[in-house]
């Protein structure tokens, strides 16, 4: 029983020294964004590889959540006469929490994960430490870059999600159900709000990239120069962002939810 | 080379009685070498006596908890980021597996420096890699990527990245580990060519005896932490220090016993008729 | 050549990203008629808004002219208030009055507007004086469970 309970404060003091130390190399990266900035060019590699190379799962994926969305409201909705409601009901949950969070997840398995390995295999092989030696800094010339390009096509992805995801709900309406486009569309512009739904949604995924991107980076950063310390940081980082993601969201959906004024 | 009643210039390296400890774990205890300017110097000792340690404080990746490490007249333990750096990019350091940027080509990997510390134009970077490839003769592997090279060929490279910028100080890690007596023969007379013509001064790391004592003008030996011994390679020959003997002869038991420490044999397998029951 | 396969793709990438957000905000959103419409405000007490909502639609003869764009309590008269952003293009007379109405039973609740016959129309900061509060369905139902109490209770006395 004892022994339950200090393993449980052993645990749970572990896991706040490493928010700590997650939140100084996020400080370290950011003091290093000046040296990257010089150099955009290095960002824009990166945003390659974590950003298009993302593109084909984010906007297929899109497009099947949103089918799927809209044959599902279509279905509850009918049993309320609703049916022409269904443009909104898929809108909405695209844009306020589908688009940001799913596009997050998907985004941490497939780019946060090769980050991490790389930047894990690039410490196993000394490279971070050879270029340490040659007076670079690694986290200004391997991880500031990773990191922007992180922050800026995470949301520019879960932007594609979403609209992927309504032109799926559309498809379905227009197709399968025989909703008219004027009905579909009309209704969606009456019920959603630029700045309460769209912007805010845009800031869910902006806050989703930084907490991805610093993890994926971390983990990459602080993994054990081993094989085995490499894969195990992979698994680390795709746990603790989904985890982070959903807990962000459920944070933040509870400040935006809050009655404007 | 120097005028002969002149002072000695004071040495490149200077380690004044240096500790370094792993948390509990001490790996340096005491140890206290220079390297003169433009020689070329063997640190040498078992695996995991420490002498990869000693290049990190060197190349201050780590600091001493006691004692200093002067480089160049400047104490390497007490220099801020900035000033570490700029003394940095007069260092090289080739790593025991070489450490090249995977995701580069050869010729990449060499005008890494290049491209990072000068302000060069593209052609001129192009010629002085072209260059650094040719003194370790790998000029016609400048488009391949580091997978595609052999153990030795990926050493060569290492080498010629290392010393893009000219440093004054070269550090080798382990730089036979792993090759093949014809690779190793030419690895070790390239390190040897590159610290006469360019003027370097150079300390390799490395438990190869033979290979070392060819090339080198001055060793050291480190047993558990300790600088046990050093001399120039005829010194050492014929040495008669216990560890010393052991080493550069390779024998089985001596001052480093061939058993870890252990409860009597026959105590272990069960036998009372030892004394130690 | 590496680098100009990167331009190519990243630039294609964030031109794709923000013609998205575009899509989302204009086709989705409907940003158009949202802002760049000019608008006139003006305030409306009622006894009881009943369900109305902040951004909630305001009609005239079924057609969207307005919305809600603010909710306060006055703490003097004890009515709540309701400020109507009103489309510019639509002039509506001074004694027009305001009602919270639900389109159908559980449909969405909405204020709406029945013109007037004044020459002088409302301006911005104008209020409009003649109100109709919700109809709210417990009060309703209560008034109606009292009266056919009191039916009964006449029944009794004719016996």
């Amino acid at each position: 029983m004892i022994e339950a309970v200090s393993l449980l404060g052993r645990r749970a003091i572990a896991a706040f020294v490493r928010a700590g130390r997650r939140a100084r190399f996020l400080a370290q990266v950011l003091m290093h964004t000046g040296a990257s900035l010089k150099r955009p060019r290095l960002t824009l590699r990166e945003i390659y590889f974590s950003g298009v190379m993302s593109l084909v799962i984010i906007m297929v994926s899109g497009m099947f959540v949103g089918m799927v969305l809209g044959l599902q409201g279509f279905e509850t909705l009918q049993k309320y006469g609703a049916q022409e409601q269904m443009g909104v009901l898929a809108a909405l949950s695209l844009v306020r929490e589908l688009g940001p969070v799913v596009s997050a997840l998907l985004f941490a398995s497939r780019a946060g994960s090769a980050i991490t390995a790389e930047i894990g295999l690039m410490k196993t092989t000394e490279q971070l430490k050879a270029m340490d030696m040659m007076a670079i800094d690694p986290i200004a010339r391997v991880v500031a870059p990773r990191f922007w390009a992180g922050v800026i096509s995470m949301p520019l992805l879960a932007a594609l999600f979403s609209a992927a995801g309504i032109f799926g709900a559309f498809v379905v309406a227009k197709i399968l159900i025989g909703i008219d486009g004027g009905v579909f569309w009309g209704n969606m512009q009456a019920a959603v709000d630029v700045r309460y739904d769209v912007l805010n949604g845009v800031v869910k995924s902006v806050v989703f990239g930084v907490a991805i991107a610093t993890i994926a980076t971390f983990e990459g950063f602080d993994a054990d120069p081993t094989a085995e310390g490499v894969s195990a940081a992979t698994t680390r980082t795709v746990v603790t962002s989904a985890l982070s993601v959903l807990a962000l969201d459920l944070v933040l959906t509870g400040f935006m939810l809050r009655t404007p004024h | 080379m120097s005028d002969s009643n002149a002072p000695p210039p004071p040495p490149l390296v200077d380690i004044r009685d240096a500790d370094f400890a792993y948390g509990a774990r001490s790996i340096l205890k005491g140890i206290s070498l220079s390297v003169p300017r433009g020689k070329l110097v063997a640190i040498m000792g078992g695996s995991g006596c420490g002498k990869t340690t000693l290049l990190r404080l060197i190349g201050g990746q780590l600091k001493a908890s006691r004692g200093s490490v002067h480089v160049d007249g400047q104490d390497v333990g007490a220099l801020e980021k900035d000033d570490l750096y700029a003394l940095r990019r007069k260092m090289g350091m080739l790593f025991q597996f070489g450490a090249l940027f995977t995701d580069m080509t050869v010729f990449d990997n060499v005008a890494f420096q290049l491209r990072e510390h000068t302000g060069l134009p593209e052609d001129m970077i192009r010629d002085l890699v072209l260059m650094k490839l040719n003194a370790v003769g790998l000029r016609g592997a400048a488009g391949m990527y580091p997978s595609e090279l052999s153990g030795g060929m990926g050493r060569r490279v290492a080498l010629a990245r290392a010393i893009a910028l000219d440093p004054m100080l070269m550090m080798y890690d382990e730089p036979f580990a792993g090759l093949d007596p014809i690779s190793l023969a030419v690895v070790g007379q390239t390190i040897r060519r590159l610290n006469d013509a360019l003027g370097i001064t150079s300390i390799v790391v490395t438990h190869d005896v033979l290979e070392s004592m060819q090339i080198v003008d001055y060793m050291y030996f480190i047993s558990d932490g300790r600088i046990v011994g050093h001399g120039t390679p005829v010194e050492i020959r014929a040495s008669s220090e216990p560890f010393i003997k052991q080493f550069v002869h390779a024998e089985l038991d001596g001052p480093v016993p061939f058993h870890y420490p252990s409860r009597p044999y026959a105590a272990d397998l069960g036998f009372n008729g030892g004394a130690s029951s | 050549m590496e680098k100009s396969k990167y331009d190519f793709w990243v630039g294609l990438f964030i031109i794709g990203g923000f013609l998205a957000l575009a899509f989302l905000a204009l086709q989705v959103g409907d940003l158009n008629s949202e802002r760049t419409r000019a608008t006139y405000n003006v305030e409306a007490r009622f006894e009881n808004i009943g369900g109305l909502k902040f951004k909630a639609p305001v009609k005239s003869a079924g057609v969207l002219v307005g919305r809600v764009t603010d909710i306060r309590f006055d703490n003097q008269k004890f009515q709540a208030v309701a400020t109507l952003a009103l489309d510019a293009g639509y002039k509506f007379p001074k004694d027009t009055s305001a009602s919270i109405l639900t389109s159908g039973l559980l449909g969405e609740v909405y204020v709406g507007l029945d013109a007037g016959g004044d020459d002088k129309m409302l301006g911005a900061g104008d209020k409009i004086t003649l109100t109709q509060s919700a109809v709210v369905l417990e009060r309703l139902i209560g008034q109606m469970m009292f009266s056919k109490a009191s039916e009964g209770a006449g029944d009794k006395d004719k016996k």
